[in-house]
């Protein structure tokens, strides 16, 4: 089978089988080997099934740019990865692949059908067919495009592997190494920098493995690159990275590379990470990546055999594998004739080399003369014929711009090259521009944004001594912007292969333009008639142009199809290629796993919990969880049997009879110090607080500019000059920052700082009628009584022998303490009171009981009750604004006409007229509720519960006008179809009179 | 001490490197002018200390030391027992400038990682230059590792120290536990 192989050539071991499968075929190739390369080997071209016409396509390339041979590989469950180039998938033992976007099988399609019915996919066929009617979409339309749209199938089980993630930071990252890029790393690693090299491939070399026939320095190619990789390798200062894609380059000089670990292993090591993302902090970079070959367009030039010539060259020479024994090549540059020589030389019997261009160098054409080869200038290709595979090159001259009579040349490939196209995909990421090169019609890079140098091909530069004096300059000049001597270097190159070619749009033809398959995008099925049609249909613009036909919209960005498919835009719009733009090349720059960007983001580590010093004892008595913010917090402590209804119930019940015990640690504190304290927090707040006394505290109203409730706290006064604020959970860092900010840029003449105490202290609320009587015992230094500690009273002192913020608050209307504690002694306080508090069955309560408790009282919750554009009259507290003070956050725009408007949304309570009925939270409220649909809603429920205490249900609810409407009813529709009735009310349900805070 | 409940109770990791949660740590939160004698003069008083640390320094003096935090804020270190009566030392130290002096010494979790790629286990989540010539003994970086902010210095040869908020302290040890894992160094900066 393997007789394509060349032994004589390539660098893979024979000496090292390896079998393979594809769709369970079993293959053999050679260590070294992708499976592009031992497929071919075995005269195997067709290898995937295109994503809209289903034609069979063979592979183009032999790099990371393919846009055909797109494989599936799999290791067992979870492990199946769609859309793996079959050009960069090294083979291994027992590695198994398979085709895609095939059905039944490769060789016979069913839904190649798509590809007769050509005339319905064309340009813009998904805007002008799924248009009409309307009512199609849903069930029609969008369930028949999921069903075609994508290549390769999703893998569907949990991805078991390891992706590991590393920052990196060093002097010069050269991207690319061919002989641009290892010139620059050694230029750059002989003067000492801090060097990191990275290439793709799974070897180092680039286009020198791909041209043994030059010499550098009198030696052969591959041994100049022996010894080059030898002294880098010795360097210290330089690391070599293979397999390792520079994915995106971001700002200031920060590069993702990606490296693949294991996927060329056969043995994988356990739990050895399978890729591993570099992100790399470069001072400078140096981008070698070289240049990329241009398709030919032209009618059949898809049919699976067709292919780069630069493939060829480096399937032989690399691989030392021949694509075909009876190859024709067609071109428009000087580097396919090499190509055929290459090939020629290897023993293929190269049919014939069609070139478009008149002018071909003389050196060239005697070369071919002297190997037999028949050469065809002036000439252009109409047709392929072969369904699976290539059969023969239909050709014509053209002459005076006319195309001539037309003849078959037989063949087993054609081997195309219409130019290249300088890979600049990741200086495009750093909006360098791009300028126009009218003579080479190539875009070449402008001006730069960031610290990078670019090297070789990517300048246009054509040849291996060019590219590595260019790459000793690139090197040298980042050397020498980091401040340090760069040497020098020159390489003495001998049987270079330079070369020049043209840039053209699609080739003329003597057949009916309309009936034309000539594909500008394999991987889209875009041809270049949808360009015209797009051109013709209105499309001025590359971007609109892209958009309507999906020209460079795949998954390989085009790599191959943007320069033909602008050029032949153009073409039809009459304009220059710049006039008519270029679309942006994005990161990554070759298809990336999610689990590459997950890192170790999953599992334990996909998001940060924060767990307070009581987390554990509630875990231990089987607390249910919710999270709040980032912070896991106990939400109910159910006893057997219980759901959350009956615990919460249970809870309510006990904390009101008697004492209740809560986590309030997740509460955001934060300590304001300094002699313009008081005036700092009556600048922040809109309470007055001169007047409040050391030793009391207050609650706090903090609003934005626009007049709008940010957050509020229970605030405390410790001493003169130093304030305890407490903020809510998800508030704490937002306030503080908000502080920070009008302190060190508003009034940055306040003797005033401030900092987090979140963390610092454990805070554990008791409320019930047995509060005080459970808590006495344990304070020192500290008068609690009623009389000596009123409510809204705080004391610095020891609680169970722990320093002590002691603060007499409540959040639930009962007696209430809150105990802060130094973090590390919180737990241990909170045993010491649920052991003392057995004997008033003190019961431990979540999240759910305090806000049913805090509802009963009418007490707000900043982000539920409000949501960003209710002012505190709105709320209803408008009592918390100090009427004398001259100003504080938000002052002005209380008085703005719209925030003193009648119809504002306001909080009421409501209370339904059957009080089993609990509203749903976030329900809308109507007025009427038969009138006809959409209607007219007047407001939404906030805050909805099962009181136990009252024995009903109770809700609060934001309503136009609502405090001007007491005891009118409302409606609040729900989905089966009818309305709950309710009654507007105060938001204060139980004890409005406070008595029992008064417990002696 | 047997109430003391630390972040997650002194655990430790074998792996490539170990990570080791640090017993209790006085930890007081200065805010001032740094350029001030009075904050020279109450970084002495706790930890008797000559000199204020510099931008991205610590100063450390056996179980003493005095970081940089921001241009305003130092981070005093003192042993557990003593952060009370330094906090009232610092307090009554003489000088003019106001400052704010709190104990945060229950707001963090403190660990210890040792071994010999210690540096590679930060470099995985910290976007920091960790070579031994940019970050070498009296450096400091408030920086991130994973997804939580951490400050970490040089303790000493090959081991670091890293301080965290307590409530992320969990999720801080078993992400230095995997990104400590044997055989998961890429051996870059050792």
């Amino acid at each position: 089978m393997t007789d394509f192989r060349v032994k004589s050539r390539g660098r893979v071991n024979t000496d090292k089988p390896v079998k393979f499968t594809f769709d369970d075929q079993i293959y053999e190739g050679f260590e070294g080997d992708t499976v592009a390369s031992a497929l071919l080997a075995d005269g195997v071209h067709l290898m995937g099934r295109s994503f809209k016409y289903h034609r069979p396509r063979g592979v183009v390339t032999a790099s990371s740019e393919e846009p055909n041979a797109l494989i599936g590989t799999t290791r067992g469950r979870g492990r199946f990865e769609p859309n793996t180039r079959a050009t960069m998938q090294e083979i291994y033992p027992g590695l198994k692949t398979e085709s895609q976007n095939k059905w039944p099988s490769l060789k016979f399609d069913l839904g190649a059908i798509n590809d007769r019915l050509y005339m319905l996919f064309s340009a813009g066929f998904y805007y002008k067919t799924f248009m009409w009617p309307r009512s199609f979409w849903d069930s029609v339309y969008e369930p028949f495009i999921r069903k075609a749209a994508g290549l390769g199938k999703a893998p569907t089980h949990v991805d078991p592997d390891n992706y590991a993630s590393r920052y990196l930071h060093c002097d010069v990252l050269v991207v690319g190494s061919g002989p641009s890029g290892i010139a620059a790393a050694l230029a750059a690693g002989r003067a000492g920098s801090k060097v990191v090299l990275v290439d793709e491939n799974s070897e180092m070399g680039g286009t020198l493995l791909s041209e043994p026939t030059v010499s550098i320095d009198g030696q052969p190619a591959w041994s100049w690159l022996e010894g080059a990789m030898r002294e880098l390798d010795r360097l210290s200062n330089v690391r070599l990275m293979t397999r390792t894609t520079a994915i995106g380059y971001y700002h200031q000089n920060m590069i993702g590379l990606v490296q693949k670990l294991t996927d060329h292993l056969g043995d994988v090591p356990e739990g050895a990470p399978r890729e591993r993302m570099w992100r790399v902090r470069a001072h400078e970079v140096v981008l070698a990546q070289g240049a990329i070959e241009r398709p030919m367009v032209f009618h059949g030039n898809d049919t699976p055999g067709v292919m780069m010539a630069g493939a060829a060259q480096t399937f032989l020479n690399r691989f030392g594998v021949l694509v075909g024994k009876e190859p024709v090549v067609l071109t428009s540059h000087d580097s396919a004739w090499y190509s055929a020589f290459d090939m020629a030389d290897a023993g293929a019997k190269v049919v014939a080399i069609v070139d478009t261009r008149d002018d071909v160098p003389q050196d060239l054409q005697d070369q071919a003369k002297t190997r037999g080869i028949k050469t065809y200038l002036g000439y252009t290709a109409t047709g392929t014929k072969g369904r699976l595979r290539v059969k023969a090159l239909r050709v014509n001259p053209v002459r005076d711009g006319k195309v001539g009579a037309a003849h078959l040349l037989p063949c087993d490939a054609v081997l195309v090259c219409g130019g290249w196209t300088p890979s600049l995909h990741l200086f495009s990421h750093t909006k360098g521009s791009l300028e126009w090169d009218a003579e080479a019609k190539v875009y070449l890079p402008g001006y730069k944004t960031e610290a990078v140098h670019i090297a070789g091909a990517g300048r246009g530069l054509w040849g291996i001594a060019s590219a590595l004096e260019d790459g000793t300059r690139a090197g040298a000049d980042a050397v020498r912007s980091l401040g340090s001597k760069a040497g020098t270097a020159t390489y003495a190159v001998t049987n270079d292969r330079t070369g020049t070619g043209i840039t053209q749009k699609e080739l003329p033809t003597d057949r009916s333009p309309g009936k034309a398959k000539a594909f500008v995008d394999f991987q889209n099925d875009v041809t270049a008639k949808d360009i015209r049609l797009a051109v013709r249909e209105g499309m001025k613009s590359i971007e609109h142009v892209k958009r309507y036909t999906t020209n460079g919209m795949a998954t390989d960005q085009g790599k191959l199809s943007n320069m033909n498919g602008l050029t032949i835009a153009a073409d039809a719009l009459n304009k220059e290629a710049p006039q008519v733009g270029l679309t942006t090349f994005r990161p990554p720059y070759t298809p990336t796993t999610f689990g590459a960007f997950a890192g170790y983001h999953k599992g334990a580590h996909f998001e940060v919990t924060r767990k307070t010093p009581i987390d554990a004892w509630a875990e231990e008595h089987g607390a249910e969880f919710e999270p709040v913010a980032l912070w896991r917090r106990a939400l109910f402590f159910p006893q057997a049997g219980e759901d959350m209804h009956k615990a919460v119930a249970r809870e309510c019940k006990a904390t009101r009879k008697s004492l209740g015990i809560f986590d309030a640690s997740t509460l955001g504190k934060i300590e304001v110090s300094g002699p313009d304290a008081v005036e700092f927090m009556n600048r922040m707040y809109t309470n007055p607080w001169t007047k409040l006394g050391v030793g009391r505290c207050r609650y706090g109203l903090l609003l934005g500019e626009d007049g709008f409730i940010r957050d509020d706290g229970v605030i405390g006064r410790i001493r003169d000059d130093l304030f305890h604020v407490t903020t809510t959970t998800g508030g704490a860092a937002r306030v503080l920052n908000m502080m920070e900010d009008y302190l060190q840029t508003e009034w940055p003449e306040l003797k005033v700082w401030l900092t987090s105490t979140t963390e610092e202290w454990a805070t554990i609320a008791l409320n019930g009628p047995n509060a005080r009587k459970l808590l006495e015992p344990f304070v020192e230094g500290a008068d609690i009584s009623a009389d000596a500690m009123p409510h809204m009273s705080v004391a610095e002192c020891t609680v169970a022998g722990f320093r002590s913020r002691l603060f007499r608050i409540s959040f639930t209307g009962e007696l209430g303490f809150e105990i802060n504690v130094p973090a590390r002694y919180g737990k241990a306080l909170w045993e010491k009171l649920w052991e003392a508090g057995q004997k008033y069955d003190i019961c431990p309560y979540g999240t759910e009981t305090m806000h049913v408790l805090r509802a009963e009282k009418g007490f707000i919750i900043v982000g539920q009750d409000t949501d960003g554009t209710m002012t505190p009259q709105d709320a209803g507290i408008g009592w918390a604004i100090g009427k004398k003070k001259l100003d504080f956050v938000g002052k002005r725009s209380l008085d703005r006409p719209d925030l003193v408007a009648p119809g504002r949304k306001q909080l009421v309570g409501l209370l339904t007229d059957d009080p089993k009925v609990v509203l749903t939270e976030g329900a809308q409220i109507v007025d009427d509720p038969k009138q006809a649909k959409t209607m007219k809603m007047i407001g939404h429920v906030t805050s909805s519960y099962w009181s136990e205490t009252l024995g009903r249900s109770i809700a609060m609810a934001v309503v136009e006008g609502g405090i001007e409407r007491m005891n009118d009813t409302l409606h609040i529709p729900t989905e089966k179809g009818d309305a709950v009735t309710a009654k507007v009310t105060g938001t204060v349900f139980y004890d409005p009179a406070g008595d029992r805070l008064k417990v002696e | 001490m047997a109430d003391a409940v630390s972040a997650v109770g002194g655990a430790e990791f074998r792996g490539a490197v170990t990570v080791r949660e640090v017993g209790p740590t006085g930890m007081i939160t200065l805010r001032g002018d740094l350029g001030s004698d009075a904050v020279a003069k109450a970084v002495k008083a706790a930890t008797g200390l000559g000199a204020v640390p510099g931008e991205r320094e610590i100063g450390l003096d056996g179980d003493k030391g005095a970081a940089w935090m921001s241009p305003d804020e130092l981070l005093i270190l003192v042993p557990y027992a003593e952060a009370e009566k330094a906090v009232t030392a610092m307090e009554k130290a003489p000088g003019k400038a106001h400052a704010l002096v709190v104990n945060v010494s229950d707001a963090r979790a403190h660990f210890r990682i040792s071994g010999a790629g210690v540096r590679e286990v930060l470099a995985k989540g910290a976007p920091v230059d960790l070579s031994p010539d940019a970050f070498g003994a009296g450096t400091i970086r408030r920086s991130r590792v994973g997804q939580v902010a951490a400050a970490f210095w040089l303790s000493d040869t090959d081991c670091f120290d890293l301080v965290c908020f307590r409530s992320v302290g969990e999720y801080m040890f078993t992400w230095l536990s995997t990104a400590g894992a044997k055989d998961s160094l890429p051996g870059y900066l050792s």
